[in-house]
């Protein structure tokens, strides 16, 4: 203050010229902020501080200083908002812009949720040492029916509503062909997931499609037991559905295995209470499986007194709506890009 | 089928619980479908005895009533007309709810107060009577619940039954698994009034007769044993009402008394029966026989049915009468009128039936039986049974003998089971003790052999034919559930994963990467072209054909996402399509197909209107596909197509506009399909890095709209000469100054030899060169500066 009584103009051009200069080398926001401070504060900025002398100079004195103390004062704001301009400039690139703007996105796709499911399936079963193996979709009734012991007439048939193409030949009705295939071509010991397309003679509703997947598996060796079916499959259950998740095996029939099982797992929904989707059960079917029945060995040349095996056949489409909580099957034949969006994150 | 737990449990002579049965029937192998309470909603209602009887003061057709209800008289106001003093009657204090949910309350009636209700049949849920309140012949007090004097409380379940287990179409069956388990043996209830003294069927070879009608099977193979009894004098009317409670417990309606004997029979034994008015049976005789070609028939439902000699039919001296195993005829129907009956019980072949229900299209209660197997060795008892239970409902008495035709005994089944086989197949030894124990619970005779156990099986089971289906029983009854689920080692497998599905997860993620979602459709569809195989039985003419190409599926799927206003689709597909082939199955391929309409990046602050997707966004993602499944393709432009061949010239792919059902405000779709190479994408190998600097140029050139950029490119190269590292256009102009149908195509040519630096002079030559080529050989010339 002692400065500006001496010479008031001269004061405030070096103070201008010092507060370039300081302006200049500063670096980052905070840096630039303390400068505005020191300079322009409203309680000790030194700029201000002349300003504030001004009602005690006489008129023409005060018309000189006040002049040359707007005018630093003006020059070091200009100085400071381009030094900011700057800064921003080079920290992000998008001077002046707003980043909660949304981002730039390029398109992005999604697995088909029942793709997801069979990868799953497969992968889990890859952990106990599966291959994958697949086949046509249009079959022979021989691979589909009679070399897995289907009887003729049999009312088995009635559980397999078939399309047929006409001279024995037809669309699979399950995946369980690829088992007559795949032992045809291989030797045990024999370790394959299957999955496929099956077709069966349902109109499309809410939990029926003509065309549905299936994930067959099949494990051939010498000393394999229901034991081992148990095991593998309730291991599956706890890699897909949770460490904790409870399982049981109930008998069932399928006249490719013997004995054949059923396996369910706690309801998905009420976890074991009851509710209309188990039908108050608390448990909810997953697949159906069993012992190789011996007549299939034979069909296919491997001899039943030698080796065993099991087999089970599941469904990825009932899987990905109970997974997904999708509540029509026919969503997932749709191709509705509004659902498929909201799987962009689950590759 | 349905079941009522109460039956069961008569059969077992023990009371079950619902919760407990239903999870033991699970366990078995049965399916429940469903559990349904009966009758629980009467747990209000008491047993009253009216007291007294007056006249209501006001009102002709109303009664006062004192009812005795146990701890109290009530006074009650009845307006049915068959109320009697000293009767029982149901009785619903104030208070109850009865079914239909109304709850009664305490009102006055013409002035008259009532404290409840005498009910009719119709107001408890128990029949269809609603005419008057309804009598109970009971000796319980007064006050007793209902539910406790009257066998009513029960609990129905649904229960799906798998094809194999003919026998548990039937109570006694389900009851003896439920006994297997329970060490509970079944028995059947006896018959109250059943007469004494029925005689046995006689056995006669091929033909035989009783009571004057001749019984005889020409058809032995459709009919191998077939019996029937006589029974004169029945009078046909309401059955009593413990058989209509059975009845109605598991859903069936009470018809009249003969009718209901045999479908309460058909319940409880699985045995299908049959009852001919015997006057309109002609000869009087039956005989069991192929229907003869032209022959025709009216079923009891009333439809007149053409049979062919594939049929066996029961028939008179005359006409088929019945068709074996599926349906009565209308003309020998018993009716109210009817006092002769023939009854029949008899065992039809499983897969004859099968074929005439299929033929006829026809399925009944019978049918599913026959068709499943029926117990062939309990023929005559269950005639036996049967006779006795008509006559102790519908009266009458059984004339001579009845007879059992049986024209070759099947011998019984005896099945080989091995100790070690039992733990080879289940991996836990069971002990043999468990195993007897099991097995003869469910009826086998079970005896050692040698070193094995003899299993002689019961006519029931015609599913138990082999040592496995024995030892499928036992791990069955012991309960699965017993069973350990530890992991073991195993040996890995012989089979290689297959290429095309690492060939398909590949392309799925390069797909999805460039942004498409992956699709699933339908491979049924309708006719499009020739290739198609054609579907025998389809569900409809849309969906009678399988597809030959995916592209047709997925473009629906783009006018279905119109549809729901969505503008931007992108989709793929993986998967098979069919051609037909003679004599063979279809030709069976994998393929890749993609459709692309609207916004080629997502709209954005910044862009918030980016160009439509066109044929080159296609092309970009049928070149990136075929990098995966098709490497070595080529792909050129043939017309306004896009054509990919194999190195051997054959159409592998194609990228177009597909014509589409487009929407004003939609974009134009594009698309591109392309079969999937089985087999091993080949190795990738990374190339050297270059050391040395790179000299470029860039030309100009300008060219007819007719010619091929790429045929001018292929001479720029061929000139240019080895120095020529690579060359692309990097821009297209049409317009002033140029003429009208010219073009000018600029191409960056980039210059590199390995090892050193090029000099100027020389690349200007290679340039030149290459120049010189291609205006001799296009006539293209560099476009003026
Ligand atoms: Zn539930």
């Amino acid at each position: 203050m002692s400065s500006a009584s001496a010479d008031p103009v001269a004061a405030l051009a070096a103070l201008r010229a010092e507060a370039e200069a300081r302006i200049r080398s500063a670096v980052g926001r905070e840096a630039l902020q303390q400068l505005k401070t020191e300079y322009l504060g409203r309680k000790a900025g030194r700029v201000t501080a002349v300003l504030k002398t001004l009602p005690s100079l006489d008129p023409e004195a005060r018309r000189v200083v006040g002049q040359a103390a707007n005018d630093a004062k003006a020059a070091i704001e200009r100085l400071l908002e381009e030094a900011d301009a700057a800064r921003v400039a080079l920290e992000g690139g998008t001077a002046g812009r707003d980043l909660t703007m949304p981002a730039r996105y390029a398109w992005r796709g999604a697995i088909h949720p029942v793709t997801l499911v069979i990868d799953e399936i497969c992968a889990i079963f890859a952990e106990l040492g599966f291959s994958r193996y697949v086949g046509p979709e249009a079959e022979t009734e021989r691979n589909n029916f009679t070399a897995l012991n289907f009887p003729p007439e049999h009312p088995a048939l009635d559980m397999h509503d078939t399309f047929y193409l006409g001279e024995g030949k037809l669309l699979r009705t399950h995946t369980s062909p690829l088992q007559i295939r795949v032992m045809e071509t291989y030797q045990p010991p024999i370790r394959v997931t299957m999955p496929g397309m099956c077709y069966r003679r349902d109109a499309f509703d809410a939990s029926h499609a003509p065309v549905f997947s299936q994930v067959e598996a099949l494990a051939v060796d010498e000393g394999i037991t229901f034991v081992d079916l148990k095991a593998s499959l309730s291991y599956f259950a706890r890699r897909f559905f949770g460490r904790e998740t409870r399982v049981r095996f109930r008998p069932s029939f399928f006249p490719f295995t013997e004995p054949s099982a059923d396996m369910e797992v706690e309801c998905r929904i009420c976890h074991g209470s009851g509710c209309p989707a188990c039908k108050n059960t608390g448990w909810m079917e997953i697949l159906g499986s069993g012992m190789v029945d011996p007549n299939v060995f034979v069909n296919v040349g491997i001899d039943p007194e030698k080796y065993t095996g099991w087999a089970f056949g599941m469904g990825p489409h009932r899987m990905a709506l109970l997974r997904y909580g999708i509540p029509d099957i026919r969503m997932l034949y749709d191709a509705d890009v509004r659902l498929h969006d909201q799987f962009v994150d689950a590759v | 089928m349905n079941v009522s737990l109460r039956w069961l449990a008569s059969l077992l002579g023990t009371d079950l619980d619902p919760i407990e049965t239903r999870d033991r029937l699970l366990m078995l192998g049965a399916g429940v479908e469903g559990m349904e309470p009966l009758h629980h909603d009467l747990a209000g209602v008491v047993i009253g005895q009216v007291l007294e009887v007056r006249r209501h003061p006001n009102a002709d057709r109303l009664s006062l009533c004192e009812v005795n209800a146990g701890a109290e008289i009530k006074h009650v106001v009845c307006g049915a007309t068959n109320v009697v003093a000293g009767k029982k009657y149901p009785f619903a204090p104030v208070g109850t709810t009865l079914p239909g949910g109304v709850t009664l309350e305490r009102r006055k009636i013409r002035g008259e107060v009532s404290e409840g209700m005498l009910c009719s049949e119709r107001e408890l849920g128990l029949g269809e009577d609603g005419d008057g309140i309804l009598e109970l012949e009971t000796a319980a007090a007064p006050g007793t619940r209902l539910l406790d004097a009257l066998p009513l409380a029960d609990t129905r379940f649904v229960l799906e039954i798998t094809p194999n287990r003919p026998d548990l179409l039937s109570h006694e069956g389900v009851a003896r698994d439920l006994g297997a388990v329970l060490q509970q043996p079944v028995k059947l209830p006896p018959i109250p009034g059943a007469p004494a003294g029925v005689p046995r069927a006689a056995r006669a070879a091929s033909a035989g007769e009783t009571a004057g009608v001749r019984v005889v099977i020409e058809d032995a193979v459709g009919c191998p044993r077939y019996t029937a009894a006589v029974i004169r004098g029945v009078k046909v009317r309401p059955s009593p009402a413990w058989l209509q409670d059975r009845l109605r417990a598991i859903g069936a309606r009470p018809i009249n008394n003969v009718v209901d004997a045999t479908n309460y029979l058909l319940f409880e034994n699985g045995q299908p029966l049959h009852a001919f008015d015997l006057a309109k049976l002609r000869g009087p005789a039956i005989v069991v026989r192929r229907a003869g070609r032209g022959e025709t028939i009216v079923t009891l439902d009333g439809q007149s049915r053409q049979l062919t000699p594939e049929t066996t039919v029961i028939a008179d001296a005359e006409r088929a009468t019945a068709i074996a195993g599926v349906m009565g005829g209308a003309e020998s129907e018993v009716a109210v009128e009817t006092t002769d009956i023939l009854l029949e019980c008899a065992y039809f072949d499983p897969a004859r039936t099968r074929l005439t229900r299929r033929t006829l299209g026809l399925s009944t209660e019978a049918s599913y039986r026959f068709e499943r197997g029926v117990d062939h060795d309990a023929t005559p008892l269950r005639l036996l049974r049967a006779a006795e239970l008509i006559v102790a409902v519908a009266g009458g008495r059984v004339d001579g003998v009845p007879v059992d035709v049986h024209p070759a005994p099947i011998p019984p089944t005896t099945i080989f089971v091995r100790d070690a086989r039992i733990a080879h197949v289940l991996g836990v030894e069971i002990p043999r003790v468990d195993v007897e124990r099991v097995l003869t619970a469910l009826g086998c005779v079970v005896g050692p052999k040698d070193d094995r156990l003899a299993v002689q099986v019961p006519a029931w089971r015609p599913d138990l034919t082999r040592e496995i289906d024995v030892i499928e029983e036992i791990a069955r009854v012991v309960g699965y559930d017993r069973f350990p689920d530890d992991l073991r080692l195993f040996r890995p497998g012989t089979v290689p994963d297959a290429p095309s599905e690492r060939l398909a997860d590949r392309l799925r993620r390069v797909l999805v990467g460039l942004g498409l979602h992956e699709a699933i459709t339908s491979s049924l569809g309708p006719r499009l072209d020739e290739r198609e195989p054609m579907v025998l039985n389809p569900l409809s003419q849309e969906e009678a054909y399988l597809r030959a190409d995916l592209l047709p599926g997925l473009v629906r799927r783009v006018e279905y996402n119109w549809r729901q206003m969505q503008r931007n689709v992108r989709l793929f597909e993986i998967g098979h399509v069919f051609h037909k082939k003679e004599c063979s199955l279809p030709d069976e391929e994998i393929r890749v197909a993609a459709v692309v309409t609207g916004a080629r990046r997502p709209p954005h602050w910044s862009e918030p209107e980016p160009p439509d997707y066109d044929l080159f966004d296609v092309k970009a993602l049928l070149e990136a596909a075929a990098r995966v499944v098709r490497p070595g393709a080529a792909l050129a432009g043939e017309g306004s197509e896009l054509v990919m061949r194999d190195a051997a010239g054959v159409v592998v792919g194609r990228g177009l506009e597909p014509t589409a059902d487009r929407p004003a405000w939609a974009a134009r779709v594009f698309g591109f399909e392309l079969s999937v190479e089985m087999g091993e994408a080949p190795r990738l190998r990374a190339a050297p890095l270059p050391r040395s600097p790179a000299v470029e140029r860039d030309v100009a050139l300008v060219l007819p709209e007719t010619m091929a950029a790429a045929d001018v490119e292929a001479t720029l190269r061929a000139g240019a000469g080895r120095l020529l590292e690579r060359t692309w256009p990097f821009d297209e102009y049409r317009g002033a100054p140029l003429a009208s149908g010219a073009r000018s195509v600029a191409w960056r040519l980039v210059f590199r030899e390995e090892g050193r630096t090029l000099r100027e002079a020389e690349v200007d030559e290679a340039l030149a060169r290459a120049l010189k080529e291609v205006e001799q050989r296009h006539g293209v010339r560099r476009r003026e500066a």
